[in-house]
């Protein structure tokens, strides 16, 4: 039996990556045949544009923001493209605060920051989980589990916080949007938190919360929605896939041996990857019966990326034929395409 | 990130430092004459007794104990560096970047193989343990010893769920990135590879509170399961170990944070060969001054309550050497590379008048507050002649 994929050659990275959940973001920008990776180091965010050719790679660092200095210490928990109908922006969200770029990270076009306290407290705080919701909308998490919702117009810098969801009472770890460009989905958001709770919820002017699955006591590092599927990944190794709107458990999968770092699905295929300390690479194949409201989940290939713990793995495209991996420690990103 | 990092970070780099030195100062104890042999003993005791007080004194883990961002790495060197010099105990520039590399590594190593992230707790209490169990005989120091490990229970850990204890693992993480010197005695036990890379095993028992890689179940509507599958998972995986106790006294299970030295199992660490990497990392801190005016604030009032015996000659006081010649530790000392070099906190490499001010009067107060006592110097000073004459 042939190996599903192989290995490529790796992109070198500035500097190495950190361990921190979801951490790799990839954007295919296809009219330019280019693709751009970023992956954080401690208070850094570097971006790689990498064209298809392979010949051509630049880079750019990205430095966390702190009130009125130029250049801060504070950590950067987080850093993903937001991808709506109108434009691309690049966010990061650190210990202060959210900076949202131009997707080529050249301009940052807007700056929130977080109430933080005087002297440290013994709960920490920052801002983690970002997604792109519907048109308009960009969500991010809080330590506090609050999510905040920016609503975003199609040029310029005119971005207002419109809304302060409050129903998780944790830190939020990541949070996705409905990927399968299917528009009669009714959930387009599920948010995760520390506990592994998940919210659903419907996306418009108030945001509306359809269903609250309960966690069992173990974090979610890392969630998907895809055709109304809630796919989450957590700390004990496990994968569960839930219906989304009621909540109902489809599918239960002992994926790993440690910590879950990163899940990614490919929307056209439905291949998920996911990633985890364990140094495991994992792709799946799921179907999904929306008539019977079953699901089908095949395991196709695993990929051991020795001596390394996981933090980042994310298909490079829709239909899952190239995927990336970033390690903590790792100064590169590891790439594989199928065979 | 993480506020509750730094007293996990201080009591394992702690512990790991008190295991070296006692592996240090056992070996040293070569002299045959059985009478020098007992005195060195108690002097042995005797060193690691003024350390394990200063570590547990109640203002400085007070200070440690409240919610604060994890220092830079310069800051606690400086804290170790102290530390390392409240007995008689003296070390060369070239012993301390030793003893640091091989505290710093030990520790990444631990926090990396933690099955659980809560698990590094247990590391932790492995090294209260061992730290118990070096001052078993002198109840007064063994009561503080205890009353911090009750606080490290009740008060700061037990509350915290796993999410938070992951986001502890994280901070430390990103305080280890990019270290990756070749410990001599890591690389014979093959837990790191020759490029300073930890192994990282796909076999072994899997953390408490995780299944074995392997089972997919599909379920109805109703809640019932369909029907389960097995794949291929690759590793060698076994079914966990019972949990280690978190409490005063236990069984902690795992290993990790135990002592691995021993007299026979001297410990060397390699400079060459370490990967690029290390050069190429961006400092965390990116402040111009070197020493941050919040850095420094803490660094005070810690500092504060730190009785240390300050000897300012070098030739009194009780020197232990990490490496196996004085010529090694010369050599050790000149060949170090520049990317490696632990920048202590010094007066000289601060330009503000302030904190110089500052500085200097805390580094005076120690002069001042802190007289040997006329015996310990004359002792150093007897061991200092004998070592001479061997």
């Amino acid at each position: 039996m042939s190996k599903m994929y192989h290995k490529e050659k790796s992109i070198q990275l500035k500097s190495s990556a950190s361990a921190l959940y979801n951490n790799l973001s990839v954007l295919r920008i296809a009219p330019r045949c280019l693709t751009y990776f970023t992956v954080v180091h401690a208070n850094v965010v570097n971006m790689v544009s990498a064209s298809w050719d392979g010949l051509n790679y630049s880079h750019r660092q990205l430095q966390s923001k702190e009130g009125n200095v130029a250049t801060s210490s504070s950590l950067i928990m987080q850093a993903a493209w937001c991808v709506l109908p109108s434009r691309d922006l690049l966010v990061l969200t650190s210990q202060k605060g959210i900076q949202m770029y131009e997707s080529d990270g050249s301009i940052m076009v807007y700056w929130h920051a977080l109430d933080t306290p005087e002297t440290p407290t013994a709960k920490a705080v920052f801002a983690r989980g970002i997604a792109a919701v519907r048109e308009k909308y960009i969500c991010v998490g809080v330590s506090s589990g609050s999510v905040l919702v920016f609503d975003v117009p199609s040029k310029g810098s005119n971005i207002t916080l419109s809304e302060v969801l409050e129903e998780h009472k944790e830190a939020i770890t990541d949070m996705a949007s409905e990927c399968s460009g299917n528009l009669e989905c009714i959930a387009d958001l599920v948010s995760a938190d520390d506990s592994g709770l998940l919210c659903v919820w419907k996306s418009g002017e108030d945001f509306q919360l359809l269903n609250k699955i309960p966690g069992f006591d173990t974090s979610c590092s890392s969630v998907k929605l895809w055709k109304g599927t809630v796919i989450a990944g957590y700390g004990t190794g496990q994968i569960r896939l839930y219906e989304g709107v009621t909540g109902i458990l489809l599918a239960e999968v002992n994926a790993h041996a440690r910590w879950i770092y990163s899940l990614d699905i490919a929307p056209f295929t439905g291949l998920l990857i996911s990633a985890a300390e364990d140094s495991w690479v994992r792709v799946w194949h799921l179907s999904l019966t929306p008539e019977t409201n079953s699901v089908e989940i095949e395991h196709m290939y695993n990929e051991c990326v020795t001596d390394t713990q996981i933090c980042g793995a994310r298909f490079c495209d829709g239909d899952g034929y190239a995927f990336a991996v970033t390690g903590y420690d790792l100064s590169e990103i590891i790439r594989y395409t199928q065979a | 990130m993480s506020t509750r990092t730094l007293p996990l970070l201080f009591i394992n780099l702690g512990g790991e430092m008190l295991y070296i030195l006692d592996q240090r100062l056992r070996a040293q104890n070569i002299p045959a004459d059985k009478a020098k042999k007992d005195w060195l003993e108690e002097e042995r005791k005797r060193v690691m007794n003024d350390i394990i007080t200063t570590m547990f004194n109640k203002k400085f883990l007070e200070e440690l104990f409240k919610p604060q961002e994890l220092y830079s790495k310069k800051a606690l060197r400086t804290v170790f560096d102290r530390l390392a010099h409240a007995s008689i105990m003296r070390l060369n520039q070239a012993s301390m970047d030793k003893l640091y590399d091989l505290m710093t590594m030990a520790f990444k190593y631990q926090v990396l193989l933690c099955p659980r992230p809560k698990d590094i707790l247990l590391v932790s209490f492995n090294h209260m343990d061992a730290i118990r169990d070096f001052v078993k005989d002198t109840p007064g120091i063994l009561s503080q010893v205890d009353e911090t490990n009750k606080q490290l229970i009740e008060v700061i850990y037990t509350p915290l769920s796993g999410g938070e204890f992951q986001l502890i693992r994280q901070t430390l993480l990103i305080f280890f990135q990019d270290m990756h010197i070749r410990v001599s005695i890591f690389l014979k036990d093959k837990v790191q590879n020759s490029n300073g890379r930890f192994v990282l095993p796909t076999s072994g028992p899997v953390p408490y509170g995780t299944h074995i890689p392997g089972l997919i179940r599909i379920f109805s509507c109703s809640g019932e399961e369909l029907r389960r599958m097995q794949f291929r998972d690759g590793g060698n995986y076994s079914a966990t170990l019972r949990e280690g106790s978190f409490e005063m006294y236990g069984d902690r299970v795992i290993k990790l944070g135990t002592n691995m030295y021993s007299v026979s199992r001297p410990v060397e660490t390699h400079m060459s060969g370490t990967s690029k990497n290390s050069s190429q990392h961006t400092k965390v801190n990116t402040t111009p001054n070197p020493l941050a005016k919040e850095e420094l604030n803490l660094l005070a009032r810690l500092m504060g309550g730190l009785e240390v015996q300050k000897s300012t000659n070098t030739d009194s006081g009780f020197r232990v050497n990490l490496f196996a010649t004085d010529e090694e530790e010369e050599e050790a000392l000149i060949s170090r590379p520049d990317e490696l070099s632990y920048e202590v906190i010094s007066i000289q490499a601060t330009k503000d008048k302030q904190t110089n001010a500052a500085l200097a009067k805390i580094m005076g107060e120690f002069g001042e507050t802190s007289e040997p006592a006329p015996s310990s110097s004359s002792k150093g000073d007897d061991l200092l002649a004998m070592m001479d004459g061997l």
